[in-house]
Order: C-alpha cells, then sequence, then structure tokens
C-alpha cells in the first residue's frame, strides 16, 4: 500500500527552488488538493514573476505566465471567459503585495471567483535579497543592511487583515509551513479555498508564511525556526474572512 | 515494514527531512554525492519506520515515496 508519494498534478521536473525552499511544499499542497478534487483537466493556473516564475514547469495542469503583480487580473480574464475552468494564481510577496496591489485589492473587493496562493517570506528571494514590502521592522536585507527602519520605509503590508476590511473577499486565511502540523492546516485551507471556487463562492486567499533560507542567511532548518520566532508573531495564523462560516453563525 | 524509496538525483541535501522523522531513521550520506553535488538523504535504520510520512511531508522536492 502506498502512503506517499509524489502527486499526479505536479510533473517529473526537479525543482529550481534553493535547498530547503519552501516553495517546493507548497507546490506539492496544491498539486495535492487539485488530485484530490479531481480538477486537474479543468485548472489553470497563473504564474507569477519571482522566485516561482517557473512554476508552470511544475504543474500538470494548463498553465499561463503573467507580467509582473498582473495575475489576478489575468485569472480574472481566464475565469470570466471560461468560468466552468478552475482558475488560481500562485504568487510571492514581491508579486502580489508590491506591483501587484492594485490588481490584488481589485479582483478582492470584485469577489473575483478565483483562489489566490499568496507566499509570503518577507524578502525579495528572486533579486538577491532586497527588503520586500513584507520585510519585518528591524530585519536585515540587501537594501537594510542595517535592519528595516520604519520612519525611513514604514511598516510591512498584512495582505490578510489588509483585505479583510473589503466586503469582498469570501474566504482570507494565513497558514505557515514549518513544521508538520502547520502543512497539514496550509493544505486544508488551500483546498477550502479551491472548493470555495468549485461551489462559486468566490474570492479566496491563502496567505502562506514561507521560508527564504538562502536571502535570510540562514539554514534550512533555521530558517523554520525563524518562521516561529520572528514572523509568525508579526503575522499571526488564522482565519481572517470567511463569509459562509459567519452566515451561518448568524443563521 | 516501510519501504522508502528516493529520488536521489533530485535531492538537495536540505535535510528537513532527517530533522522531521520522529525514529530518526534518516541521514545526509557523508560519504555520497549526487547529480547535483548535494550529500543526498539515505535510509540508514529503514526497518524503524513507522510510515508516519513526517520526511515526506516536510520534504521540498517531493523525493521520498513511502509504501507498506
Amino acid at each position: 500500500m502506498v502512503v506517499f508519494e509524489k502527486p499526479h498534478a505536479l510533473t517529473d521536473v526537479p525543482m529550481h527552488y534553493c535547498p530547503g525552499c519552501t516553495h517546493g511544499i507548497v507546490h506539492r499542497l496544491v498539486a495535492e488538493v487539485i488530485d484530490e478534487l479531481g480538477i486537474e483537466g479543468k485548472t489553470v493556473g497563473i504564474a507569477p514573476v519571482g522566485c516561482s516564475v517557473m512554476a508552470y514547469n511544475y504543474f500538470n495542469c494548463d498553465m499561463i505566465e503573467a507580467a509582473h503583480g498582473r495575475a489576478p487580473a489575468v485569472a480574472t480574464g481566464v475565469k470570466r471567459a471560461e468560468p466552468d475552468n478552475i482558475v488560481f494564481t500562485y504568487q510571492g510577496d514581491g508579486d502580489l503585495a508590491s506591483i501587484g496591489t492594485a490588481e490584488t485589492v481589485h479582483s478582492a473587493a470584485r469577489n473575483e471567483n478565483i483562489t489566490v496562493i499568496f507566499i509570503n517570506n518577507a524578502i525579495y528571494g528572486m533579486t538577491g535579497g532586497q527588503m520586500a514590502p513584507t520585510s519585518l521592522p528591524g530585519q536585515v536585507t540587501q537594501t537594510s543592511p542595517y535592519g528595516r527602519d520604519v520612519k525611513l520605509c514604514g511598516y510591512p503590508v498584512k495582505v490578510c487583515e489588509m483585505l479583510s476590511q473589503l466586503d469582498g473577499p469570501e474566504y482570507l486565511e494565513r497558514v505557515a509551513v514549518n513544521n508538520v502540523k502547520n502543512i497539514k492546516n496550509a493544505k486544508k485551507a488551500i483546498k477550502k479555498a479551491f472548493q470555495n471556487q468549485i461551489d462559486g463562492k468566490g474570492f479566496s486567499l491563502v496567505e502562506v508564511i514561507s521560508s527564504c533560507p538562502t536571502n535570510w542567511g540562514l539554514t534550512p532548518q533555521n530558517a523554520l525556526k525563524w518562521i516561529d520566532e520572528k514572523m509568525i508573531p508579526y503575522y499571526p495564523l488564522g482565519v481572517y474572512k470567511d463569509r459562509s462560516a459567519a452566515k451561518e453563525e448568524t443563521k | 515494514m516501510a519501504k522508502l524509496t528516493f529520488k536521489t538525483d533530485n535531492c538537495k541535501g536540505c535535510g528537513l527531512c532527517v530533522d522531521a522523522c520522529p525514529k530518526h531513521v534518516l541521514q545526509l550520506a557523508a560519504d555520497k554525492i549526487n547529480k547535483k553535488g548535494h550529500h543526498p538523504v539515505e535510509a540508514v535504520k529503514e526497518d524503524e519506520c513507522i510510515a508516519c510520512a513526517f520526511c515526506a511531508t516536510m520534504c521540498p522536492d517531493c523525493i521520498i515515496k513511502i509504501e507498506r
């Protein structure tokens, strides 16, 4: 009996990510959910710009590469033209929380029926570790060598909290992938985000607190500890909006 | 008894699976180097594996297959 193997929705191509990068874990979770829901044939993924720019090589479903930050706009077009397809975007923090903020906020406000997987690793990974909008106060990066100074650079963008103020989005949850328990919870959240789209409920975003061992300058093991010690206290995990559940409660 | 299969050439030697294993079944092979130039993971005490799949859950490169 097979207890665990690579999901079918993931290709055999070796991933280009650095050793210990949790992008691979999130790719696998998305692929497992696609397998479990049996939607591989009608799923369209939108790849971003950033470390996961080559995500189209790793998924067996149809993939489109969007311009930097524009994945939710492309997903909107695909979903409106082909409403029967399941459309998801896979974006990093440089893509979704920086250059693509407008697309993110407005697709959430319009409650587009799409699924967004948002990887938050508090740094620009692909370009070499510069400060991102999500970098923590005091965090040392290539462009903040003395730590992020909030007087000069402002405060980090908390995407789930920000979008939860809108009436539009259906489901917002923040999860992490730094240990087995959190990974299981992350999978549940991703599955719910896809199920919401199948049920026609609307915009679902799962923010995944992820690691970047290379640019944080830590070993893969210490990077996961850093998530526990630094990132999760600043970005608390949990459900930030679940309109259907809220409706059930008021009944 | 569980059977572990590794796609050794895709292993990047990050060691997340080694830390995740509650039975200390895995280790990075110090005397081997794979195609990518990393020390790949290997099972040193496969008979003690309880097939909990914690290693495979943590593996970012999906190289572990577990059968029981």
